[in-house]
């Protein structure tokens, strides 16, 4: 970065380009900053504020940004805009040596996480979410990594998997350990009811169809009010227990087999290692897949479905295993959701999930089980940190919160990543079988798959 | 004349309004190379298609008859069950190697049928059975073995779209064999070669011919690599066979100079 | 039968209103080969903007009819030049840079730009409902059965009459003209074009601009005709506008119009007939169905695919 001053910096040019991208931006900003509409209570309707303060802030911002960026980081005329190349950062992050050190190491750190100083029960439960959401993101990872099936439906494996749980648990007594393989069982049998009609389905319409079917199995679950609750969900779930030795203050309870005094956090540690137990035997599955021939026919069919048909593999097997699979792990995850908050209800399960968790398993690069993680921690716990960012009411007024940010945050960060790294903070992939050397294979030239 | 190992008959394929293989018949006898060639748009890849399930045939007959007297319907068969049960494997105009994997990886998904029964569907696998482990190092030295013959084995763990162009053909025509076909169809497998790389693999289909005891069949523009290999010939023209025979018998053919390979200049 | 004319009548507003979103989806996914995940939710901000233009110019006092109409396609004009620069803008830095890059990326980001103004309106908005009380109102009864009134309102009339128009237009804005021949030429092949020295830049951003304006001029129909909106009303018009282009066929103006009208039509009857709570349910199984059955749509050509 420096200041162009090579060749005498074009000052009109620079000056109207940036007065018109704040033309620009004047008229994003007018209906949506500039003006705003609130209820009045009365029969007149709504009534308009005009916040010229915030209007003029954010154009004045506007102007300063493309000021800067033409007078210090755009390229000079003439000059082509270099590729970039990735930087040393990115290329440690996906070596082999990062992934041998790097995943140990995490795990140790997720071990003794609760028993950490500052992990409070707002902290743990933070732990737990990115968890789950990491296990989520290497479920996804088998369907949109590894086989290229572009799925924006996630969310509904994981809520066939909680709503299994609750009713079965509910209905039928089960206890955690019955009902968690019998979710993941019917989160299977979805995965590949789901999967039927899309086979043929390419890229971005397998996408759409796939939202379809998340929306339909959450609007149905709103309204079949008889078996699901309707949208007042169900509730009552058992809480899980010790193997037995329930999280209360009575005889027979954790704390007291146990010789501890009973503290409400114990039940949350319990639920923290729970996730966690779930999470790295979802790794360890997903990775010993990997190796296997089912897992080299799901990164074939990714690379090229017409190759793999020539090869006389059944494209329509490896499909549906892909889909039933990572539906599993979803279901699994799911379970552990309703087990966990004690209530379901459709309001968890919606399209903003299934975008969450894909775009983690984008950002963190589709091949990469360690990318994943990164990105769960970025993504979820970034945002989380920036709902902490009690200095934001400074700016935006005292009755601001910032949590409404939350999503708008999200949804930047999500263009901002892919603008940046389309191919994820680890877009590397390690051959699962080799000679000699274990070479890692460079991003540009994975397929991403057609479908 | 032992039974051909594939009879075409009468095959016939139509796109709307336009017949681009027209009653088409011919035989690829196991231990021969047969080669298909032709202006283009005589229907050569049309055929090929659908004698490896790409299109569906119009009409006509593709039989594949096996050492056991199994025979196969080709013309009813899906494109994945005729490299699987007819075993038939195919190589492509453009190349269609799994980029993204290794060579190794290539060559070990060719394998995979047979990987996939000896892991039990993946539950042996998982639990890394004795048997399984067994499958996969047989697997991995079948690999080497093809690596060995075609010339890149100093590539076995290099992504497949790092190769060079002639090593790529290469490793798609080992990838083939790999799944132990009895017909092998190639596409073009000459296109861009330069003619060192085309002795090399006039020399590789010689080996593939006389060591694997399957039957190749080929189309091919090179006529180099036709005209030095092929036991068999045929000529398509406007989706028709003009002449079917030996290499010499097709050269002075007069239908087949006037249609395509012309008369040298004295 | 009368109720079933009615719902028909009602359907095929709901309809036109779609059709005019579905044509923004057609045009870009023919061109650039992408959903535009984020097209839904700027026929959202169209909605918001005529809104607030509606307020601004006070139109809903007024009971002069020549000036509420006039001042009608005032507010659509404004609004079609504000959801164009939203359009471009969207265009020109979520999409563009990622042109070429793999195909997930614009993915991604459309589905980003979708959440960012989704929370964007509603952060800036607030999150509650906006109601407008009715500014055309009225209509006419064209039968009367003994158990049932057709009526059919001056909205509905105006709504369908304007689609027309804009339909009529735009076709013939896109067979006739130059512009329209240089969208043809991207969407058969891009790198050919430019090899010609059509600017494909422009070409596609004039399409963005396009379908950005025809979805604002739905947003201040939805507006009108139910007199509420809010922040999420894209997502699911999104959804059943983009089934509309598939339904009619990806690439074809027409298809977009007639496949708006077919998904109008499905929705009102299965709400009428059966159940307005899954009546969302019948649209996107309607997606579902005909990706299945018939991808290439009503309208569209079959791709054939080469081995």
């Amino acid at each position: 970065m420096s200041l162009n001053t090579a060749s005498s910096p074009d000052i009109s040019g620079v000056l109207k380009r940036s007065i018109l991208t704040t033309v620009i931006a004047a008229l994003l900003f007018l209906p949506t900053l500039g003006i705003k509409t609130s209820a009045s209570g009365g029969v007149d309707g709504l009534f308009l504020t005009y916040r010229w303060m915030l209007f003029g802030s954010g154009c004045a911002l506007i102007f300063v940004y493309r000021l800067a960026y033409e007078l210090f980081f755009a390229p000079k005329d003439g000059e082509a805009k270099v590729a970039k190349t990735p930087s040393a950062l990115f290329r440690t992050l996906g070596s082999p040596q990062m992934a041998k050190t790097v995943g140990p190491v995490l795990l140790a750190f997720a071990i003794v996480f609760p028993f950490l100083p500052f992990s409070d029960r707002y902290i743990l439960d933070l732990g737990i979410l990115i968890i789950t959401y990491v296990m989520l993101g290497w479920g996804l990872q088998i369907v949109v990594g590894l086989a290229g099936l572009l799925d924006l439906g996630y969310v509904a494996f994981y809520a066939v998997g909680a709503y299994s749980y609750a009713l079965l648990s509910i209905h039928f007594g089960f206890g955690f350990w019955v009902c968690l393989p019998l979710a993941g069982l019917l989160a299977a049998t979805w995965g590949i009811i789901l999967g039927f009609p899309v086979l043929r389905l390419r890229g971005d319409y397998l996408a759409i169809v796939t939202l379809a079917f998340g929306e339909i199995i959450r609007v149905v679950l709103l309204n079949w009010r008889s078996f699901t609750g309707g949208s007042n969900g169900l509730s009552d779930i058992p809480r899980p227990s010790f193997f037995g030795l329930p999280f209360n203050q009575s005889a027979n309870g954790f704390a007291a087999t146990f010789g501890l005094p009973y503290s409400s956090m114990q039940r949350i540690i319990f639920l923290y290692f729970l996730i966690l137990a779930l999470a790295v035997f979802t790794f360890f599955v997903t990775a010993r897949l990997r190796r296997l021939p089912i897992g080299r026919a799901w990164e074939a069919l990714r690379e090229d479905e017409i190759a793999c048909r020539s090869l006389g593999i059944n494209t329509v097997n490896t499909k549906l295993s892909a889909f039933a699979i990572g539906a599993m792990f979803g279901g699994f995850a799911g379970s552990f959701f309703a087990a966990k908050q004690a209530f379901v209800s459709p309001e968890s399960f919606n399209f903003m999930e299934s975008a969450t968790i894909l775009a983690i398993v984008v950002l963190g690069g589709m091949s990469s089980q360690l990318g994943v993680v990164f990105s769960a921690i970025a993504m979820v716990g970034g945002v989380e940190l920036l709902r902490q960012l009690q200095f934001l009411k400074v700016i935006f007024g005292n009755d601001f919160d910032p949590s409404q940010l939350r999503l708008l945050l999200f949804g930047l960060a999500m263009i901002l990543m892919m603008l940046w790294r389309p191919r994820g903070l680890v877009s590397t992939r390690m051959p699962t079988v080799f000679l000699k050397d274990k070479k890692t294979v460079s991003a540009t030239m994975i397929s991403q798959g057609r479908g | 004349m032992s039974q051909p190992l594939l009879s075409v008959h009468q095959l016939t394929m139509r796109f709307g309004g336009l017949t681009a293989v027209d009653a088409v018949s011919f035989d690829v006898h196991r231990n021969h190379i047969t080669a298909v060639i032709g202006p283009n748009g005589a229907g050569k890849t049309t055929a090929f298609n659908c004698i490896t399930g790409f299109y569906k045939p119009t009409n006509g007959e593709i039989v594949l008859r096996h050492k056991d007297d199994k025979q196969f319907k080709l013309q009813e068969m899906e494109d994945f069950r005729i490299s699987q049960t007819a075993k038939v494997a195919r190589t492509f105009q453009n190349i269609r190697l799994f980029g993204g994997m290794t060579v190794l990886e290539n060559l070990m998904i060719a394998q995979h049928n047979h990987l996939m029964k000896a892991s039990a569907y993946t539950i042996g696998g998982i639990f890394n059975t004795p048997s399984y482990q067994r499958a996969q190092e047989a697997a991995k030295n079948k690999a080497l073995a093809w690596m060995d013959r075609v010339g890149i084995t100093d590539r076995a763990d290099d992504p497949a779209a790092s190769l060079p162009y002639g090593a790529q053909r290469k490793l798609e025509i080992a990838r083939a064999m790999c799944t132990d076909p009895v017909l092998l169809c190639l596409d073009e497998p000459a296109a861009g070669l330069n003619p060192k790389e085309s002795e090399e693999l006039n020399a590789l289909l010689r080996s593939i011919r006389d060591t694997n005891d399957v039957g190749i069949l080929l189309i091919e523009h090179d006529m180099s690599v036709v005209m030095e290999i092929s036991d068999h010939i045929i000529v398509l023209d406007y989706g028709r066979k003009i002449s079917d025979g030996t290499a010499t018998e097709v050269r002075k053919d007069p239908a087949v100079i006037k249609a395509y390979l012309g008369v040298v200049e004295e | 039968m009368n109720y079933f004319i009615q719902q028909f009548i009602n359907g095929l507003t709901l309809g036109s209103i779609y059709g005019l979103i579905a044509i923004g989806y057609t045009m870009v996914y023919g061109i650039i080969g992408m959903i535009n995940f984020a097209h839904g939710d700027v026929f959202m901000v169209g909605a918001f903007v005529s809104l607030i233009t509606i307020i601004i110019f006070g139109i809903t006092g007024t009971s002069n009819v020549v000036l509420g109409i006039g001042a009608l396609i005032l507010v659509a004009a404004i609004s079609m030049v504000i959801a164009g620069v939203y359009g471009w803008t969207i265009e020109r830095l979520a999409y563009r840079p990622l042109r070429g890059s793999f195909r997930l990326a614009p993915l991604i980001t459309a589905i980003g730009v979708s959440i960012f103004l989704q929370n964007f309106v509603q952060a800036t908005q607030g999150a509650r409902v906006k109601p407008l009380n009715a500014i055309i109102s009225g209509g006419f009864t064209i039968l009367q059965g003994n158990d049932f009134v057709v009526r059919i309102t001056y909205m509905q009339i105006l709504i369908v009459v304007l689609t027309v128009i804009l339909m009529s237009g735009f076709t013939y804005l896109i067979s006739k003209t130059s512009l329209g021949r240089a969208q043809r030429a991207c969407e058969q092949d891009m790198k050919m074009a430019m090899l010609l020295g059509i600017d494909v830049n422009t070409t596609i951003s004039t399409t963005f601009v396009i379908g950005a304006a025809l979805a604002s001029v739905a947003g201040l129909m939805y507006l009108l005709y139910y007199g509420v909106i809010d922040f999420y009303i894209g997502f699911s018009a999104g959804i059943k506008a983009f089934t509309a282009a598939v339904l009619g066929g990806v690439g074809s103006l027409p298809g977009a119009m007639l496949g708006g009208m077919v998904i109008g039509l499905i929705e009102v009857f299965f709400a009428a007939y059966f159940s307005s709570e899954y009546k969302d349910v019948a649209a996107f199984s309607m997606l579902i169905v005909v990706l299945i059955f018939m991808p290439q749509g009503l309208l569209g050509r079959p791709e054939i695919e080469k081995v």
